[in-house]
């Protein structure tokens, strides 16, 4: 099934304003193919378009291949198309490698530098049409010019981008002198009428106006600044892909804000540093990958004992061990939901997109504060490292808002067994309710025990504090109607949303049910949104199935659940899902679908 | 006009908590705690302004038998919490406490990065040279022909010399105390907890139950002949080459403190969506 699935996803459907075109702009490192990407998105937005641009390049860290996979649309996008209209190499070094992320067809085009090479006979065996333009000798004519930017003009123009879009995009983000900018706007404009012979690209036609209120922004820098408008102030980081760029726009935004990051040695430092600060009243996070959750863990389950609020995202990453680490894939969900040593609740929430790693990561915090819990936030590398154009999203409004204890409360308890299962938490400072925070089993009054009837109070008291809040309606995003549902999250939501889409143009009607909180299980909530459903699909980007696996143990799914797996680093298509859900939906109630 | 009235200065008993501790008869680290609370009371900082921080361990139980704050956390981990605690309430005085498995064998790596951050705590080591929790195992500071069950005959690894590792690694203060003079170490104590930057006491406090022979301790424990000093090279020698029982300040530098951005606000976070504005 794999196999059959990467090869569906050359299949260009037919083409509207949600499709929009797909550009891919490759070449070695260093010959600017994410600034001229960056760019592109830029100018696009300022065309009134929407778009998306997901970066890849090979293992090493500079010198590598690289490319930026863009995808312009008139409405807001978060996934990949099957295919590319357009490849445009400004050199051919190691891009063969890929051929698997650059899927072309015969309607594709390619364009690349004939003193560069011929394309390699991967893509050419497309069927993909090429022509030749000289990006370097063009760059080369006008002094001070990058090849890049003819490129940029090359692409752009093809796009159907206007040349004023293109070229204030060039302007507003220059931030070198004027005579070099004059120079490039003049291999921009090079590339533009170097691209005028060249047909059949499709076009798009200039979006709405009300460029000037969208945000060009990626998942990682959602991710923190929705940390911080929930009220995050400490952070400590230690470097890790795809994670870093989470922590570092995150070092002097929090600056600004009068908080703190500070880079600890190790994960096993950074999660009990976050504890820390947090135990002292100030809320906490820290970011990290695959390999650093599994450090951490230790130190979540403390966050759980001592019920010590703290947000950890994980831009999730292909493993396990070092795995794939600049790619994506959503494999530590089995880790996230379950993976503590001990009866250890704890929150796990999944942004379904770009824009809601924003809201989806102030709630975390508010959640966090909120129950004095852990939350593990489900990012990953394709959403986390990806850049799209999105419209200004509101503040979700989710504050950190702590119960704390007032100095002098009589009898004061920090543990004490409330009905809610939240008590008041007492913050270093306070004077007359002094306790001792503990990873060891204690009374209600924080003092050590190994009795029973303690561990039992306080294992229902974590356990309840969760299970008994209201998520409200944020808890998922459903949308649709049929009696067929597709399960997913994260990353995977995206193409899921536009197969659904492509699978009602085809007459089939399925629901879409993206889960946000996947820790606790709501299945009260659930069984609401399964409302009428006969069935349902499982979809997510992992070989394990462990989302399938999940909802199984943890719900009573109608019918006889269908799965759709498959590992990363390769991003799930809207085509071949959309085939998939089509002949799920068309195979009778158990569904055609096996594990 | 009338002389303001002055609180009365709190006493080492208003630090001490109503918990009998759960250690064994004869633990220098009773002394210890006697020592800490009377360090606090020369500092004259109230408890609820203090936080004591620990890992897992005999000595690491500590934080609950005082009227501190508490932050008893997971093993080897003390120092990484004490330091976001501090990093992030830089008005809260912490100090950490352990034994020697918790802060030089699996805390080891966080002992080294804590004295070369020099963030501005106190780290108080109540050094047996064993493991006493799970009933006698070598640390990291045990003599390399002490025979355990763990070790049948010794590890036959050399010890560790944790003010040597302190010192280079960038500690701000280095000290050593003696669990059997419970008003020096009060001293040596109160002193760490005043002195700016990371301050590092390790305290010789022996384990009566599986390291009797540590009794003994009492005989060789010195005061240094010398004052401190703050020339880290004369130190490292001094360290290097005393008999492992020379008490008091071995070293006092004025190194630049950890500085924490905390607090000092000068945008929202709503002037930070500029920065994402097309």
């Amino acid at each position: 099934m794999v196999q059959a699935s990467v090869q569906q996803a050359g299949q260009v459907k037919a083409r509207d304003a949600a499709i929009g075109i797909s550009i891919a702009l490759a070449g070695s490192g260093g010959s600017g193919v994410m600034t001229a990407g960056t760019l592109l998105l830029d100018a696009a937005a300022k065309a009134g378009l929407y778009g998306l641009m997901v970066r890849t390049s090979g293992p090493q860290i500079r010198g590598g291949e690289a490319a930026a996979l863009v995808r312009l649309a008139r409405v807001p996008i978060d996934s990949l198309d099957d295919g590319f209209d357009l490849l445009l190499a400004i050199d051919w070094q190691n891009v063969n490698r890929f051929a698997d992320e650059i899927p072309l067809t015969a309607a594709s085009l390619m364009i690349g530098d004939p003193d560069e090479g011929e394309p390699p006979e991967v893509f050419k065996a497309s069927g993909a049409r090429y022509v030749a333009l000289p990006f370097k000798k063009t760059a080369k004519a006008i002094a001070g010019s990058w090849t890049n930017m003819v490129a940029l003009g090359v692409a752009g123009s093809l796009a159907g981008i206007p040349a004023a879009a293109l070229e204030a995009a060039l302007s507003d983000s220059w931030k070198r002198g004027d005579e070099a900018l004059q120079a490039n706007l003049a291999a921009l404009r090079a590339g533009i009428e170097s691209a005028a012979g060249i047909d059949g690209m499709p076009k798009l036609a200039a979006g709405a106006a009300a460029a000037a209120k969208r945000w060009q922004i990626s998942g990682n820098e959602a991710a923190g600044y929705g940390a911080i408008r929930g009220g995050i102030r400490f952070v400590a980081a230690y470097p890790i892909t795809p994670a870093t760029e989470l922590l570092e726009w995150m070092a002097p935004a929090l600056v600004k804000v009068g908080g703190t990051l500070l880079q600890a040695e190790d994960e096993l430092a950074s999660v009990n540093m976050a504890i820390g600060a947090s135990y002292g009243g100030v809320p906490s996070l820290t970011a990290t990958a695959g390999p650093g959750l599994a450090l951490m863990a230790e130190g979540i389950g403390l966050a759980v004992t001592a019920e010590v609020p703290i947000v950890v995202v994980d831009v999730m990453r292909g493993g396990p061990s070092t795995g794939i680490p600049a790619k994506s894939e959503q494999s530590d969900l089995s880790f996230a939901v379950s993976g503590l040593h001990g009866d250890a609740p704890r929150l796990v929430v999944a942004p379904t997109s770009i824009a809601d790693c924003i809201a989806a990561t102030q709630w975390a915090v508010h959640l966090a504060e909120a129950l004095q819990s852990p939350v593990i936030v489900l990012s990953d590398q394709f959403m986390g490292q990806s850049r799209a154009i999105i419209d200004r999203p509101d503040d979700a409004g989710y504050v950190a808002a702590r119960l704390t204890a007032a100095a002098d409360t009589p009898d004061y308890k920090r543990y004490r067994n409330t009905g809610s299962g939240v008590s008041p938490m007492a913050i270093p400072g306070t004077k007359g309710v002094v306790y001792t925070a503990d990873g060891l089993e204690h009374t209600e009054a924080g003092i050590p025990s190994s009795q029973s009837r303690d561990h039992a109070t306080q294992l229902d008291k974590r356990e309840r504090k969760l299970a008994q809040h209201d998520y409200g309606r944020y808890w998922a995003d459903i949308e649709g109607e049929g009696d067929a549902a597709v399960i997913t999250f994260g990353s995977t939501t995206a193409a899921v949303r536009e197969a659904v889409a492509r699978a009602r143009a085809l007459g089939v009607d399925v629901r879409l049910i993206a889960l946000r909180l996947l820790a606790p299980a709501q299945p009260a909530a659930l069984a609401a949104a399964l409302e009428a459903v006969a069935r349902v699909l499982v979809v997510e980007q992992n070989h394990g199935g462990q989302l399938y696996r999940y909802l199984r143990s943890m719900y009573d799914l109608p019918g006889k659940p269908a799965s759709f797996h498959r590992p990363g680093p390769l991003p799930l298509r809207p085509g071949e899902l959309t085939t998939a859900i089509v002949e799920w939906a068309g195979t009778g109630p158990l569904g055609g679908i096996s594990v | 006009m009338n002389a303001p009235t002055l609180p009365a200065p709190l006493t080492f008993s208003a630090y001490k908590s109503a918990y009998k501790p759960i250690w064994c008869p004869g633990c220098g680290d009773y002394s210890v705690l006697s020592s800490v609370t009377k360090a606090l009371a020369k500092v004259q900082v109230p408890p609820h302004e203090v936080v004591v921080v620990s890992g897992i361990g005999c000595s690491s139980r500590i934080p609950a038998y005082t009227t501190c704050y508490g932050f008893h956390g997971v093993h080897g981990r003390a120092l990484a919490a004490g330091t976001g605690l501090k990093v992030a309430r830089p008005d809260l005085t912490v100090v950490v406490a352990g034994g020697d498995g918790d802060g030089y064998s699996i805390g080891g790596n966080h002992f080294l990065h804590a004295c070369r951050r020099n963030v501005d705590l106190t780290y108080l080591v109540m050094d047996n040279h064993v493991y006493g929790m799970t009933k006698g195992q070598a640390s990291p500071t045990t003599e390399p022909d002490w025979d355990n069950k763990l070790s049948p005959g010794g590890t036959g690894v050399r010890s560790f010399h944790p003010l040597v590792i302190a010192l280079a690694s960038g500690a701000n203060f280095v000290a050593r105390a003696f669990a059997g003079d419970p008003n020096g170490t009060a001293d040596i104590i109160a002193q760490a907890i005043r002195h700016p930057g990371f301050s590092f006491v390790e305290i010789l406090s022996p384990c009566v139950t599986f390291r009797p022979e540590q009794k003994e301790w009492k005989k060789l424990a010195h005061p240094s002949p010398v004052a401190p000093t703050d020339d880290a090279a004369r130190a490292a020698r001094r360290i290097m080459t005393d008999d492992g029982f020379n008490i008091g300040v071995l070293y006092a530098g004025d190194r630049p403190v950890y500085r924490s951005s905390t607090g000092k606000a000068k945008l929202t976070p709503a002037d930070l969506e500029a920065e994402f504005l097309l």
